[in-house]
């Protein structure tokens, strides 16, 4: 049946990333040697991307429910009740790999992707959130990296036309030749109007909707499950060039025809394309699929059946649609100018089988093409604890106001607003908290709700201790939709790894998603969806381990919203927690004395759950000014924020006598808020921490233009936002 | 009042410009598809909404021009009727010959998502006459080829008849042209027809009409449309 195709060798199944031993599995599960489409086929379902084969075993223990989790993992979004009928959709997911070869369009086809996961779910997407990890600014890529991934999502993102309203940008030199870009869309749906990409029923139509098929990205999902080496940028081929207006009809087209009831399953063709997704639809509603391929719509001449079912071609979906509706969806898409072809139908034989031009190219076992799947319990080992860091024991010659400025004006901690500002925020003009705070806030429709989303990670935490950097991981974000007046409701997670053939990678990665998995389930925060990178490495050096948490919260009223920038002078400063002078893995040991060493600190998540309560019901109180979380940088690097965003100053207290000044100012102590209260309601504040079992305590008074520390040169607010706005247009050679 | 929202392939800020109207006006506009030949009975206002209509292919705004709806505006507008474009819509109606001059590029090459100060030239117009004369206001910009430039001889005519009507300012209500954030000629972020009735402009009035949202200087211009077609 395969007369015209290249005869299988060991060479061309290693070329199709399957090692011997998952060759031999094949042979096994379907008694003979599988023709080329078969082959391309298998090496498609079977990479890490797609069947996380590694991963999967350790994903089992993250907690994914909850009385408002509609849907969890392993549909194309997570799905969760926000209440009055209404549901959030949402989803992160990586597109580290293209964006290091191709990064405009590498970046560009991420987005599109996570957006057509979103609505393929039937909900229209709200808002858009990107955490991207480049290298050492001073290695010769990084700069051509960040405008690529910068003009490449702003492109996606503003002409599709939904706000991209958060994020976070990180720099490191272990991302050197590996940069992460990590999406996440948030869709909005009615609760019971959720599509899946369940079949159901035989004999049904399946139909292709969407942009012609072409030879772009055949073997994407197999490049990324590669580690890289020399001649990264020779694998351009195999990424995937997007098209926002394209994707923009898809969508209208694809809202509407759910609308008009025309459809029964969708699922969209992202990685591994055809191949993928009608799999995928067959083996969720135990039915076969067969596919003619004479009827895909191509958008080159001699197609073979081998690149139309590996063609990662963008913007393209796979339905079924319900008997009799087929002209009604046909011309809803007419409508849009999108291509619509009935290219197969579901059988009930469990078969997945492909024609073209009357011969059949491939013949397999549905189910078991992603069931059977390898599933590896790969060894790891535990990463060694690391030292608690004694500040006494420190060579510090840098001043407190010195360090500052040179901490806010260091490339993790410059001002984003270069990048920010190339991404449309405010369309769809529902951007109530935008890009800046400690979490973004998207109004629900006309109000009073609205959504508040964040997401954030701090490799260095998770490199010196998964578990614990895990579970930061969690909490910061967790922390960060608090700190708007949120409640938490689920996450997605996207997790960054080096190749976990290697067991300390493996451990890095089982310690992390324990941390997370724990978390998780103390702040009742479930995981409802995620993605899994792996063998981010080049030339044998693994990234930091990356694993990105996206959080996504509910607020009631946004009017009682909080943002972080002083409001008045004279207002009392407060941090809610308590502060240690946490010093490991700190930004300051690493910005300002070069190592990065030490335990990171550690996360007690009953006490983030208590401090977290309490700062969410006094915003909802209205009792609070401004609240910041504490985060990477520590008090003063978020009082500095506070003041940066507001042009206030504030007189700061001495530290206590028992901690030393550097690090009661910089250390890194978990579940911490600062807020500010008019003076009048410090009494009021301080009964209601004492109620709770808070820790509080006085950090200064608002007033002034400068930041003002007992025996320090005072620190000018105006010089300090110059320089935490300077870097990056400076760095990017564009002029303020 | 009457308005219609012209909705093209690609277009994508139909949705704002629709609910401003409405929260202003107390209307719904009518969408308008733009393979339609005509226009709603009794349109009093066109507008031509944001976004990147035919994914900005070939030029921005050029293949929309020439969709069927646009005769229909084009009578609309010969008739003294209200039309209204903004930033892809601005772009459209350069395209089409509505109004003179063309978009380009931003200077810096960049998408540019920020509130720009404004200065409002005249406000005898039916879109600024709830603002008074030379007024600064605020309202956010979106595009990345919103460069206005035309030829001199059309920069000395529009300027001689007054018929700038927005200009970029800086902080202190001072115009510096070298300081324009997309390089616009003269500071042009808004122009209109010789009959007034056409007004394009680049910054995006409908995203700042709401409290809860940001700013709300953007209210006025579709109060100012209002009072024009109550008092016509």
């Amino acid at each position: 049946m395969t007369s015209a195709e290249p005869k299988i060798t060991p060479e061309l199944v290693a070329d199709h990333g399957l090692k011997p031993d998952e060759y031999e599995r094949i042979l096994k599960l379907i008694g003979r040697e599988p023709s080329f489409t078969e082959l391309g086929i298998f090496s498609a379902m079977w990479n890490e991307h797609c069947s996380y084969k590694s991963s999967r075993l350790h994903l089992k223990g993250l907690p994914t429910k909850a009385p408002w989790v509609i849907q969890g993992p392993g549909e194309n979004a997570g799905v969760i009740d926000i209440g009055d009928g209404k549901a959030a959709v949402f989803k992160m997911e990586s597109h580290n790999h293209p964006s290091y070869i191709e990064p405009h369009q590498g970046a560009a086809t991420g987005v599109g992707g996570i957006l057509r996961d979103v609505f393929t779910m039937g909900a229209r997407p709200i808002a858009a959130l990107n955490a991207l990890r480049f290298g050492d600014p001073k290695h010769p890529r990084t700069r051509h990296l960040v405008a690529g991934v910068v003009s490449g999502i702003g492109s996606y993102g503003n002409s599709f036309g939904v706000p991209t309203v958060g994020g976070l940008v990180g720099f490191h030199t272990r991302y050197d030749g590996n940069n992460l870009v990590n999406a996440m869309a948030v869709g909005l749906a009615d609760a019971d109007k959720i599509f899946y990409a369940k079949a159901t029923g035989v004999g049904l139509p399946v139909v292709y909707l969407g942009s012609k098929t072409g030879r772009d990205g055949i073997h994407g999902a197999t490049m990324a499950s590669a580690e890289f080496g020399d001649g990264a940028e020779e694998k351009r081929p195999t990424v995937q060039v997007g098209d926002p207006f394209a994707e923009k009809l898809l969508l209208e087209a694809c809202l509407e025809i759910m609308e008009a009831g025309c459809v029964v399953a969708i699922q969209d063709m992202g990685a591994a394309g055809l191949t993928c997704s009608a799999v995928e639809m067959g083996a969720k509603g135990d039915l076969g699929i067969e596919l003619d391929l004479d009827n895909v719509p191509c958008r080159e001449e001699g197609m073979s059946a081998y690149e139309m079912m590996l063609s990662e071609s963008q913007e393209r979906m796979l339905m079924v649609i319900a008997p009799g509706k087929e002209e009604q969806a046909e011309a809803i898409f007419r409508k849009w100018g999108l291509d619509f072809a009935i290219v197969g139908h579901t059988t009930d034989n469990l078969r997945f089988v492909v024609r073209h031009k009357g011969e059949v190219k491939a013949d397999l076992p549905i189910k078991e093409l992603g069931d059977e799947a390898p599933l590896y319990d790969r060894p790891w080992v535990e990463t060694p604890k690391q030292q608690r860091i004694d500040p006494a024991s420190l060579d510090i010659t840098a001043t407190i106001p010195g360090a500052l400025e040179r901490l806010i004006g260091s490339p993790d901690f410059a001002s984003k607003r270069w990048i920010w500002e190339q991404y449309d925020h405010l369309i769809l003009n529902n951007t109530v908290q935008r890009p800046g705070g400690d979490a973004a806030v998207v109004r629900v429709e006309d109000g009073p709700k609205g959504l508040a989303m964040a997401c954030d990670v701090t490799p260095r935490y998770c490199e010196a201790d998964p578990f614990e950097g895990g579970k930061q991981a969690v909490a910061e974000v967790w922390r960060n939709i608090t700190a708007v007046g949120g409640k938490p409701l689920a996450l997605t997670d996207n997790l960054n790894f080096g190749n976990p053939e290697k067991p300390e990678i493996m451990g890095q990665l089982v310690g992390c998603l324990r941390g997370i998995g724990e978390a998780a389930r103390e702040l009742e925060f479930p995981v409802v969806s995620g993605n899994v990178s792996l063998y981010n490495e080049t030339h044998g050096r693994g990234i930091l381990p990356t694993p990105t948490i996206g959080g996504v919260g509910v607020l009631d009223d946004i009017e009682k919203m909080a943002t972080l920038d002083f409001k008045e002078s004279g207002e009392i400063v407060f941090v809610v927690g308590e502060t240690g002078g946490w010093l490991g893995q700190s930004a300051f040991l690493s910005e300002i004395l070069d190592r990065e060493d030490g335990a990171p600190p550690p996360v007690d998540l009953a006490l983030e759950r208590k401090n977290g309560d309490f700062v969410r019901a006094l915003i909802e109180e209205g009792l609070v000014t401004a609240v910041h979380d504490v985060s990477d940088g520590g008090l003063l690097v978020a009082l500095s924020e506070m003041a940066m965003a507001s042009g206030i100053g504030a007189n700061l207290v001495a530290p206590p006598a028992e901690i030393n000044p550097h690090a009661f100012w910089f250390g890194e102590d978990q579940a911490r808020y600062i807020v500010t209260v008019e003076s009048g309601s410090k009494a009021l504040l301080l009964r209601r921490a004492e109620l709770a079992g808070v820790t509080i305590a006085k950090l200064g008074t608002t007033g002034g233009d400068r930041l003002n520390i007992p025996g320090e040169r005072p620190i000018v607010v105006d010089a300090l936002r110059e320089r935490n706005e300077a870097w990056l247009p400076i760095y990017m050679g564009a002029g303020l | 009042m009457k308005s219609a929202v012209l909705v093209f392939p690609g277009s994508n800020r139909e949705g704002d410009v629709a609910r401003a109207l409405e929260l202003v006006t107390g209307v719904k506009p009518t969408l308008v598809w733009h393979a339609d030949t005509s226009l709603p009975a009794g349109t009093d206002l066109v507008v031509l909404p944001g976004g990147f209509s035919y994914g900005d292919y070939l030029r921005c705004g050029a293949i929309a021009a020439r969709a069927a709806i646009m005769d229909a505006v084009r009578a609309h507008a010969a008739r003294g009727g209200l039309v209204l474009g903004i930033c892809n819509g601005f772009q459209i109606l350069c395209e089409s010959g509505l109004l003179p001059g063309v978009l380009v590029r931003n200077a810096r090459l960049r998408f540019i998502c920020r509130e720009a100060l404004l200065k409002v030239e005249r406000n005898d117009t039916p879109f600024t006459r709830r603002y008074a004369k030379g007024a600064v206001v605020r309202y956010p910009v979106a595009h990345g080829e919103g460069n206005y430039t035309a030829d001199a001889d059309t920069l000395k005519r529009l300027e001689d008849d007054g018929r700038v009507v927005f200009r970029y300012v800086m902080a202190d209500g001072r115009r510096d042209d070298t300081q324009v954030l997309n390089g616009a000629a003269n500071s042009i972020a808004g122009i209109v027809s010789e009959k007034l009735n056409v007004l394009g402009l680049m910054p995006h009035p409908e995203n700042h009409v709401d409290p809860l949202v940001g700013p709300t200087d953007g209210r006025a211009l579709f109060e100012s449309i209002v009072g024009a077609l109550e008092r016509a």
